[in-house]
């Protein structure tokens, strides 16, 4: 099964590479998503530009307020990264969750993020974690909050002449901790999400002082539950509380059935996990 | 496009269109049909190689992104005519039946057992997540690399399941 025929370009500069982005272009990194969607023919790029032998992109970087992970760090070193997990548990356990060792000795965060897929695992943690996306072109430097940054079904804020060259993270303060879980298609945590759900809550003094949760695999983007996070602030974050706020979970959804659930069975199953994602995140803390 | 690696420790070098998938080049262009083609969609691991000495499927990496890398096929493994401890594992305690999904299995439990030298037979079973194999409900699979775990080890392995007592 052979993709359409490309151009392909390997740039060892960012300059280069934005260079060589136009309207027909598409930035690979790892390729995992990529290049199954180009075998299938569902989308055909007339060049791609592989961004893996530009340098200085493969770190994870502490920048003493916020860490930073760059564009070719794969899904197994952002699982296994000490820094990653301590300031961005979320994001940890999804990319830790992500395809199978296979793919996350080869596939990115950031291409994971960029591809947006509507039951990928890591975009729901990036919203939960407050990412920012940096989002860079010949034109310069735009920085995309993750709330705004996943728009429809495989579609993400960024313009086909910008390189998704890192994200940043803020960095886990006092009384902050967060989660991620989901049920795999393939049962368990194998394979994407049926249903899954991040959660990051900050406590001090005893009540939830800001939350935010994030839902994925059951509408049509990965998404912000604000319903939850609001009624989850001033609460205890008691089991209670937390049945009570996980009632908000599909305000704003709209819930989509596909092969791997109907409609009934998917929100149920997002309430569950926002259920869960919420408890660990507070145990977390 | 003029692409150049490693395979099994010996220099190779190819003219491929960018579309021409790193399996196809192995099989077609070196003759290494040892590398299956299974799914196609990267699912079931049948094309599974090491690339600078990491298990990565074949099928969903093109040739030209892995110019001047490192391969290891399942044609690299045994050294002398000896066996690899993993392929040693799979003949003697029955790791497969109609063997299409072997080389990748191996592939990937040999890369397994390089992370982590003594995995829990639940290690084991989510280490070979990415390989799909339809014949032996992976039972005999998982008493394989626990076998080839001990060897590596160089301790006895386990007995097999069929011996009495064990």
């Amino acid at each position: 099964m052979y993709p359409r025929q490309f151009d392909y370009v390997a740039p060892t500069s960012l300059e280069e590479a934005f260079a060589a982005l136009g309207d027909d272009s598409k930035v690979m990194a790892g390729g995992m998503s990529l290049i199954p969607l180009m075998k299938m023919r569902l989308f055909s790029p007339d060049v791609i530009v592989d961004i893996a032998r530009i340098p200085g992109l493969a770190t994870i970087h502490d920048a003493g307020d916020h860490i930073s992970i760059g564009a070719l760090v794969t899904h197994g070193e952002t699982a296994s990264s000490d820094s990653v997990v301590a300031n961005a548990t979320a994001l940890a356990t999804a990319a830790s969750l992500t395809g199978d060792v296979q793919v996350r000795n080869r596939g990115t965060t950031c291409g994971a993020l960029a591809h947006a897929d509507v039951a990928a695992d890591q975009p729901a943690g990036a919203l939960a974690c407050g990412a920012v996306m940096i989002a860079q072109s010949a034109s310069g430097t735009r920085e995309i909050p993750a709330s705004e940054f996943f728009v429809d079904a495989m579609t993400s804020a960024l313009r086909s002449d910008e390189v998704l060259t890192s994200i940043r993270l803020p960095k886990t303060g006092a009384g902050e901790g967060s989660a991620y879980d989901k049920l795999g298609r393939r049962g368990g945590h194998s394979d994407y999400a049926v249903a899954g759900a991040a959660a990051w809550v900050k406590k001090s003094n005893g009540s939830i002082e800001a939350a935010r949760v994030a839902l994925t695999g059951v509408g049509i983007k990965p998404t912000l539950a604000s319903g939850v996070a609001d009624a989850l602030v001033g609460t205890d974050g008691s089991d209670a509380a937390v049945a009570a706020a996980t009632e908000h979970a599909l305000e704003g959804v709209t819930v989509l059935e596909d092969l791997y659930g109907s409609e009934e069975y998917k929100s149920h199953l997002a309430k569950v996990y926002v259920s869960r994602a919420i408890k660990q995140a507070l145990a977390n803390i | 496009m003029e692409v150049s690696m490693t395979v099994n420790g010996r220099e190779v070098s190819g003219d491929v269109e960018p579309r021409t998938l790193l399996v196809h080049f192995l099989r077609e262009d070196q003759r290494l049909t040892g590398t299956h083609v299974g799914c196609e969609t990267g699912y079931c691991g049948a094309c599974t190689i090491h690339l600078d000495g990491k298990a990565v499927k074949s099928c969903t990496i093109l040739a030209v992104q892995v110019d001047g890398a490192n391969i290891m096929t399942i044609e690299g493994l045994a050294s002398n005519g000896n066996l690899h401890p993993v392929q040693e594992g799979f003949w003697e305690r029955h790791g497969l039946q109609c063997g299409f999904c072997t080389p990748g299995m191996i592939m990937a439990a040999v890369s397994l057992l390089e992370d982590n030298a003594n995995p829990t037979e639940d290690e084991i079973r989510h280490g070979i997540e990415g390989n799909l194999c339809r014949c032996t409900g992976y039972h005999n699979i998982v008493r394989a690399v626990e076998y080839a775990g001990a060897k590596m080890r160089g301790e006895e392995p386990p007995p097999p399941d069929w011996e009495e007592g064990s």
